[in-house]
């Protein structure tokens, strides 16, 4: 299912002394079964942006076409749910969303609103903890027990057992320590992998984004200024610097050591694995005479 | 939704009023509110209504802001009107249709109620709407000050409301950001029956009062922290300062007041 924005903007609060403009024109695919990572500075309008990938904001101007549901600026929209249970939004801090007296039953809200039998969402609940990381003891105990990266796993797993078609996370690390980050960014990616899962990821870490996305879209004043492969936009350092990014931290070392060595790789290395390998590949290079 | 609402909300300026003491503000909003029980004919509350006009006029706030801001107490307004037009029964019959009668006197006092009812929500929303609410607590800690001879906690209750207040929009956001993560998961708050609706309130009712309650307790916590212990002898950064301007105001109400006394039947 694919998501397009056209000429999208959006302004909170319209028509009062409050009213603030957050998005301009922003043109945006989303093409299905890839992954997307939409990057920038804080108030970029990175929130703004993936509350209408549901349609949980509507455009004061524009269209977004969600599959083949079309929301227009202006116009009333009926009958959404169809597009919130193809679209799965984790939101930041999605814990707070927590509230039912059981991991089980919090974790069956999702599917149920959408008409899945009991059953079946039971099944779902069960198969879903494992793939998030938890013991299956926890289905019994109240969410509010859990420690705050559990948590974080639960609401995860309510928003996976609605079977979306397409996921988009905001910040799904933010808070995490570093081991809980990778675990939890390589399970969305083997599911994206694995289940074909479109997905959307906002963030902040330009390392997730040069890791794992297909594809880099970078917001910068509410406007969604560019939009290339991670390899592309990471060779760009002074582009990026106008729009206050930074390059990912890899990429940071592999310019010191093209400096230090005085020999410059082929080309810009995404994982610290691509980078060694490149390295090595150099090395063996120069040793032959 | 919730961000159209405009009650008890601060807009910043720099209007005469904006400026004023929130002291002398808060003494004309109560002294108003006294006065307005003045009015007893037509002439009295058309002069309440200019008053209120001026007052809006000076502030300089967008009436049609304020009028779309307080829809829903004008609805309440407008509840009343009806109530006693159709319910209050003398002088001559105006209008008759079935079991509806319209009297004279019910409509009179219908539109004098009504007019009491808008006057005294604009002037306390121009209250709000022009002062802070970290002014309006400082006011109201000062004027209360006396009442700290007879065992009040003012500064307690200052504290409470300027706490409570800090808080409405954070709260306000917060459930915001619940009710859209719910709605993400295919919770609906505006289809279904009426039990079903009360139904969709669990999930967002839950988790607001699990983080308003963590909320308080980190507060409780930074306050501590940082050496907080109640009202003796703690200074102020903002002094209050009673200017001429504020003299002025009040003076105006005093001659609100003795103009309405000679209208007065």
């Amino acid at each position: 299912m694919d998501i397009k924005l056209q000429q999208v903007s959006y302004a909170y609060a319209k028509g009062t002394p409050f009213e603030k403009r957050a998005l301009f024109d922003v043109d945006l695919t989303i093409t299905s079964g890839t992954y997307k990572a939409i990057i920038g500075h804080t108030g970029s309008g990175k929130s703004t942006i993936l509350q209408h990938f549901n349609a949980l904001l509507k455009p004061t101007e524009g269209v977004v076409q969600i599959g083949d549901r079309r929301i227009e600026a202006g116009k009333k929209n009926k009958d959404l749910k169809a597009i919130r249970q193809k679209v799965g939004i984790v939101f930041q801090f999605p814990e707070h969303q927590l509230f039912e007296e059981t991991v089980l039953k919090d974790i069956m809200f999702g599917p149920m609103n959408f008409g899945v039998s009991a059953e079946e969402a039971e099944s779902r609940a069960r198969d879903l903890v494992d793939l998030v990381g938890l013991p299956t003891e926890v289905l019994e105990k109240s969410p509010f027990d859990l420690s705050g990266g559990q948590m974080r796993r639960v609401a995860i797993a309510g928003v996976l057992a609605m079977q979306p078609e397409v996921i988009v996370l905001d910040e799904p690390t933010a808070g995490l320590d570093p081991r809980g980050q990778k675990e939890m960014m390589d399970m969305f990616y083997a599911l994206h992998k694995e289940k074909g899962l479109t997905t959307i990821l906002v963030t902040h870490s330009m390392e997730d984004a040069a890791r794992y996305a297909d594809e880099i879209a970078i917001m910068h004043e509410g406007r969604c200024v560019l939009t290339d492969t991670p390899r592309k936009l990471f060779s760009e350092e002074a582009l990026l610097k106008e729009f206050r990014l930074e390059l990912p931290r890899i990429v940071q070392f592999q310019h010191r050591l093209e400096k230090m060595i005085g020999h410059a790789l082929p080309q810009v290395c995404l994982t610290e694995e691509e980078l060694a390998k490149a390295v090595a590949h150099a090395i063996k290079e120069s040793d032959r005479p | 939704m919730m961000e159209k609402m405009i009650f008890g909300r601060f807009i910043p300026g720099d209007s005469f009023i904006h400026r004023l003491d929130p002291r002398s503000k808060l003494l004309f909003v109560l002294g108003f509110i006294i006065i307005v029980f003045l009015a007893n004919n037509t002439i009295t509350y058309a002069l309440l209504l200019a008053f209120t006009f001026l007052v809006i006029l000076v502030s300089r706030i967008r009436l049609y802001f304020l009028v779309n801001g307080l829809k829903p107490v004008l609805i309440l307004m407008i509840f009343t009107f009806l109530l006693h037009l159709f319910f209050t029964q003398e002088g001559n019959l105006l209008w008759e249709w079935r079991f509806i009668n319209i009297y004279e006197e019910g409509l009179r006092q219908g539109i004098y109620i009504s007019v009491r009812f808008l006057v005294l929500v604009f002037m306390t929303t121009v209250l709000t709407l022009t002062t802070s609410p970290i002014s309006i607590t400082d006011g109201l800690e000062t004027l209360l000050d006396p009442f700290k001879k007879v065992k009040l906690p003012v500064h307690e209750l200052a504290l409470m409301m300027s706490i409570a207040l800090r808080f409405i929009p954070t709260l306000m956001d917060e459930t915001d950001k619940i009710m859209k993560a719910q709605m993400a998961r295919g919770s609906d708050l505006s289809a279904g029956s009426l039990s079903q609706r009360l139904k969709a309130v669990v999930p967002l009712l839950v988790p607001l009062f699990v983080s308003a309650f963590k909320r308080a307790e980190d507060l409780a916590t930074a306050m501590e922290v940082r050496g907080y212990r109640g009202g003796e002898g703690r200074t102020r950064y903002r002094q209050l300062k009673w200017d001429l301007e504020d003299t002025v105001a009040l003076l105006s109400l005093v001659v609100l007041a003795g103009v309405l006394i000679y209208f007065r039947q």
